[in-house]
């Protein structure tokens, strides 16, 4: 798997819906367009719901994979 | 007018109609949830849901006559939590301050597991710039003022949430 390097980190471990969507919403504002944001969570609903939330925002989930237990999301910004 | 233009982002249209704590969280969830995603979303709040724009929230819960709430403790060995209390009804009606303690664990359970609370969830709403509506007619008949609930949210009656709800993509009823 090719290595996503990430602009900006945002950790939402322990936090349940819809912190992490709400969140991830937040911290993309901060970004420009085609930077990389990497979400990392451990709320067992964020991988449906980031899928969700890509295709609703329009910014592209580039990879959702586990690290360490921990579910781990590259979104880039549009 | 979401209908009118194929551009316009979707819409979500939510009735709040009950001011219990584990009634507070749908409408608060779904609409923060939804502005995340770049939705507009608006809110009518009538009746009991009314009182979740006091600026103060005092949402409680009620195991009594509520027989499908888990009643469980927030503390202790994983064990001991899981376990679901079989608490007589009449004993929740009868021991003063019984909805207080309910109320108090259900907020712990929920922090411990990393559930936001109604305060921050609702701020999060007036950031992400949910439209709040505070139901007159429910003003009129509980005796409430303009000035009882916070100056984010706006007032208005059963007319103005239909023609909002008409163009939206999601209607609930809460």
């Amino acid at each position: 798997m090719d290595v996503i390097k990430e602009d900006q980190v945002l950790d939402c471990t322990g936090m349940l819906c819809p912190m992490p969507v709400v969140k991830t919403t937040k911290a993309m504002k901060e970004l420009q367009s085609g930077q990389i944001l990497k979400m990392i969570a451990t709320d067992p609903g964020a991988p449906p719901d980031m899928e969700a939330w890509s295709r609703q925002t329009g910014n592209e989930l580039l990879r959702s994979t586990t690290e360490d237990g921990k579910f781990v999301f590259y979104l880039k910004k549009k | 007018m979401s209908k009118s233009d194929p551009n316009a982002p979707k819409r979500l249209a939510l009735i709040a109609s009950k001011g219990t704590l584990d009634w507070a969280y749908p409408p608060f969830i779904l609409a923060s949830a939804a502005g995340a995603m770049g939705w507009e979303v608006g809110i009518f709040f009538t009746f009991y849901g009314l009182t979740l724009l006091k600026p103060k929230l005092s949402a409680a819960v009620t195991p009594l006559g509520n027989p499908a709430m888990p009643m469980k403790m927030p503390f202790g060995p994983e064990g001991f939590q899981n376990i679901n209390w079989p608490i007589p009804q009449l004993v929740m009606a009868n021991v003063p301050g019984f909805n207080a303690l309910a109320t108090t664990l259900m907020k712990q359970t929920f922090e411990n597991k990393g559930v936001a609370t109604i305060e921050e969830l609702r701020q999060m709403c007036i950031d992400l710039d949910v439209r709040m509506i505070g139901c007159q007619m429910t003003m009129d008949v509980f005796g409430f003022k303009r000035e009882d609930f916070i100056k984010e949210c706006e007032i208005g009656g059963a007319a103005t949430f239909l023609e909002y709800a008409a163009d939206a993509d999601v209607q609930l009823f809460i």
